[in-house]
């Protein structure tokens, strides 16, 4: 097999059209930009006789130009995508390859766009980012990892190969180096290159991407839920509780991140079990949060509310029980027979150190928040009525507090999985031939100079999903504060 | 005044002590005392060995008692063999052992460290010294960058220029420390893109620093931090630019340029200044990241040294120093916000 190149034989045609419309494009935003810094923005006007008069002049030319040649690029980068369908293998060389590998993720990409935008008037705020450029490439971009993540992981589908075999005289590779032996029925090359322990850089970067897109999300989730649960009292009540609450959390605000995580997550300190003990303390706020959601709401039908709470405590303490008890830790009482899953090594500890690491930050955001709403008159009104404070808190303070929240849940997202990557770069919890992004750079960082490929894919994968997550609640943000 | 100084002061002193003793509890656990015994003595040695050797350099007493040690409130320990004592916690410089003395961190000693075998005080006072020059050329850097970015995508909310600026950023926010030193020690120091313009390692900036191996390591802690303190500029200046007075001046006929330099920026600084000082903690965790990536070695680079090698007294020393930062910017952040800002007092 022939090594391919970045674009193969038919980048030649594709790579100055590309160069030409990107060049053009650069240039309109320019002028563009400049133009803005000489007068205000003149949008297009209604005209008393009812018709639309556009930009004149330069302003409308630059404005024209910009959108034409953003439109060219778009058409020649779905060339690059759609292409290499229908030339044979390599005419497009890695790019191309890499576009067919991902095919599976257009088609979930392209339907997802499809069906929302279709249906964006009754999708409340979810369809409403549908009308936020800066919003739909964020979402484009957390979907795109996310359906990665989904096919690789659920399917096998996407990598090209093993992420933790190492095939022989592959060491270091370059990007597009074929296979030393090929056999049949293996992809015949390392598309990004391979690691210095001749593992491929593309597998490893898809499989990643699976660790952080099933830890990051529910983390947050556990981290919301605990600050939830104590910011609301915390907020509502004010007085000593808050005192001591807000005094816990600053305290764990103190300390740096990075000292916090070595004095968690080293091999030591999981041999004493205390991140196991966090994690049972951590792991009730779940059940307590949904058992004071429902029994608030259900105090009006005392029988139902019975079977429901007796339910929650059923199921959710099976779950609880089975997520706290792992073998081989000091905590590990549970009998197996009824123990669902166990985590696997590490992921439990780090999952641990994340929800604490942010559950302090969204307390002190949903404190602040009740602070401000239980001073409206809804609230004066519920009170009124003899509602409980926890029917207050839970359903006439929450869901006033969404938009913030779930804004900064977007965000939070995204800074949980920097927090992965800190904890991979620094080689602690996960164990160390795990494909997870951190661990990756980690490795790759030692040879950077000689062999920057191992350790920018990786990096650059990470950017772009925080990237996108930044960009979503950016989108969320502005669409929320619209009305 | 005086009263809102003193209550935060006290909470300073508390949080100081509550954390010291989390990080005290932490690293005296069984097994991480088992590990420093080990990389002492060796690693095959059977567990009445290691026992043994525990009791005989103090780790022997309750943790009470060693945590009330380090704080000075307890005498030091000391270790007799024949009614002679020949090692203990208060050791004088001619290496004879001082019996019942204090010598803890109330006393102004910060204890010795295993590691790099010198005392803590010394090597804190050293690697904040670097760290210090570390963060004052990234403030020079990302400050000014920041405030320029945040005032003019803010002077004209919506425009081309505001979205651009925007979005570069959020770019720069989205991008974790060891993901920009990585890209940058890729693109402009490794020989195989070929630019090479900068050094990729900082080692040689710690005695003296030059433009060659010292902007990699400040470029990048401050794209970090500039895109959020730019996006509060941003907000803070769209705030102001919107606000009757300036309507007023624009009204009276005095220039754009001269409405946005002489009347707004002041009034649009004052929330900046809080983020800028409430960055600080955030900085002391990229510091950590790109010294260890850079191979400076500063405060971060000993905070991960410390750690990794279950330093206690080194461990403790750097938490104090970081804890007493964070929450000392805090209060000059607070008491910095009302003297900018003469609407709000302190009660």
């Amino acid at each position: 097999m022939e090594p391919l190149s970045w674009t193969g034989p038919w980048g030649a045609w594709l790579n100055p059209l590309l160069g030409l419309s990107v060049a053009g494009l650069v240039a309109a935003s320019l002028l563009a930009l400049v133009l803005s810094l000489v007068s205000a923005p003149v949008r297009r006007q209604s005209l008393p006789d009812g018709t639309l008069a556009a930009r004149a002049g330069l302003h409308g030319l630059a404005d024209l130009a910009g959108r034409a040649f953003l439109w060219l690029t778009a058409l020649v980068l779905a060339l690059y995508l759609l292409l290499p369908l229908l030339l044979p293998y390599g005419a497009l060389g890695i790019l191309g390859e890499m576009s067919q590998r991902f095919l599976p993720v257009w088609i979930a990409l392209g339907l997802t766009f499809g069906l929302s935008i279709a249906f964006k008037r009754r999708l409340g705020l979810y369809g409403k980012l549908f009308d936020s450029t800066i919003g739909m490439a964020g979402f484009a971009l957390v979907m795109f990892w996310v359906f990665i993540a989904l096919f690789a992981g659920l399917f096998d589908l996407i990598a090209t190969h093993d992420p933790l075999t190492a095939l022989s005289g592959m060491k270091n590779k370059v990007p597009g180096t074929p296979l030393a032996m090929a056999g049949d029925g293996v992809y015949p090359h390392y598309l990004l290159g391979g690691d210095n322990l001749a593992r491929d850089v593309f597998s490893r970067m898809v499989h990643g991407s699976w660790i952080v897109v099933q830890i990051a999300p529910l983390a947050t989730i556990f981290a919301f839920l605990v600050g939830i649960t104590l910011g609301l009292p915390a907020g509502f009540y004010a007085g000593r509780l808050d005192t001591v609450l807000s005094f816990l959390a600053n305290l764990i605000l103190a300390f740096p991140v990075i000292l916090l995580f070595y004095l968690l997550v080293t091999p030591e300190m999981v041999q004493t079990g205390v991140p196991a003990y966090m994690a049972m303390v951590l792991f009730l706020f779940p059940i307590a949060f949904f058992g004071v959601l429902l029994n608030a709401r259900l105090a009006p039908r005392p029988m139902l509310r019975l079977v429901v709470l007796a339910m929650l405590l059923l199921f959710g303490g099976w779950l609880y029980l089975s997520m706290v008890s792992q073998d081989g830790t000091p905590v590990d009482f549970w009998p197996d027979a009824l123990d669902l899953f166990d985590v696997p090594g590490g992921i439990l500890v780090v999952f641990v150190s994340v929800v604490f690491v942010n559950a302090p930050t969204v307390f002190r955001i949903v404190r602040g928040l009740t602070m401000d709403i239980k001073t409206r008159d809804y609230v004066a009104a519920a009170q009124t009525r003899g509602e409980s404070p926890w029917y207050i808190m839970l359903w006439e303070i929450l869901p006033n507090a969404r938009g913030p929240l779930i804004v900064d849940f977007c965000l939070r997202i995204g800074y949980t999985t920097i927090l992965l990557g800190t904890l991979g770069f620094f080689g602690l919890g996960l164990p160390p031939d795990s494909p997870d992004w951190g661990s990756t750079i980690n490795l790759g960082r030692r040879l950077l100079s000689i062999y920057p490929h191992a350790a920018m894919v990786p990096a650059l994968a990470l950017l772009s999903l925080v990237l996108g997550l930044n960009l979503l609640a950016d989108g969320l943000r502005e669409e929320s504060l619209k009305d | 005044m005086i009263r809102f100084l003193l209550s935060r002061l006290l909470t300073l002193l508390v949080t100081a002590f509550a954390l010291t003793f989390i990080v005290f509890f932490l690293t005296n656990l069984e097994p991480s005392l088992e590990k420093i015994a080990k990389s002492e003595i060796g690693t095959r040695v059977s567990d009445a060995e290691v026992e043994s050797w525990l009791d005989r350099n103090g780790y022997g007493e309750p943790m009470l008692v060693r945590y009330g040690e380090w704080l000075g409130v307890v005498p030091g320990w000391t270790h007799t063999v024949d009614g002679e004592v020949v090692a203990g916690r208060c050791e004088l410089p001619g290496g004879t052992v001082e019996t019942s003395a204090f010598c803890g961190i109330l006393q102004g000693d910060w204890g010795w460290s295993t590691v790099f075998r010198r005392d803590v005080a010394e090597i804190i006072g050293r690697s904040l010294a670097l760290t210090g020059k570390l963060m004052f050329w990234v403030m020079m850097v990302m400050v000014p960058g920041a405030l320029i970015l945040g005032v003019l995508a803010g002077m004209r909310e919506g425009s081309k220029l505001d979205r651009s600026l925007s979005t570069v950023s959020i770019l720069t926010t989205a991008t974790p420390e060891y993901v920009s030193g990585v890209v940058f020690i890729a693109v402009f120091a490794s020989t195989a893109v070929g630019l090479r313009w900068f050094n990729g390692s900082a080692t040689s900036a710690m005695e003296d620093a030059t433009f060659e191996n010292f902007t990699l390591p400040v470029l990048t802690i401050a794209l970090y931090g500039m895109g959020y303190i730019a996006r509060m500029t941003r907000a803070s200046m769209t705030e102001v630019m919107t606000a009757q007075y300036i309507r007023t001046a624009r009204l009276k006929g005095v220039s754009f340029p001269k409405i946005v330099l002489r009347h707004a920026l002041r009034n649009a600084l004052i929330a900046p200044f809080t983020v800028i000082m409430l960055q600080f903690p955030w900085l002391l965790n990229g510091v950590v990241i790109v010294e260890t990536l850079f191979n400076y070695k500063g405060f971060g680079w000993t905070l991960v040294q410390a750690a990794g090698n279950n330093d206690i007294e080194l461990l403790l020393g750097v938490s104090v120093v970081s804890v007493v930062v964070v929450l000392l910017t805090q209060l000059i952040s607070d008491i910095g916000y009302v003297y900018l800002n003469p609407r709000i007092r302190v009660s």
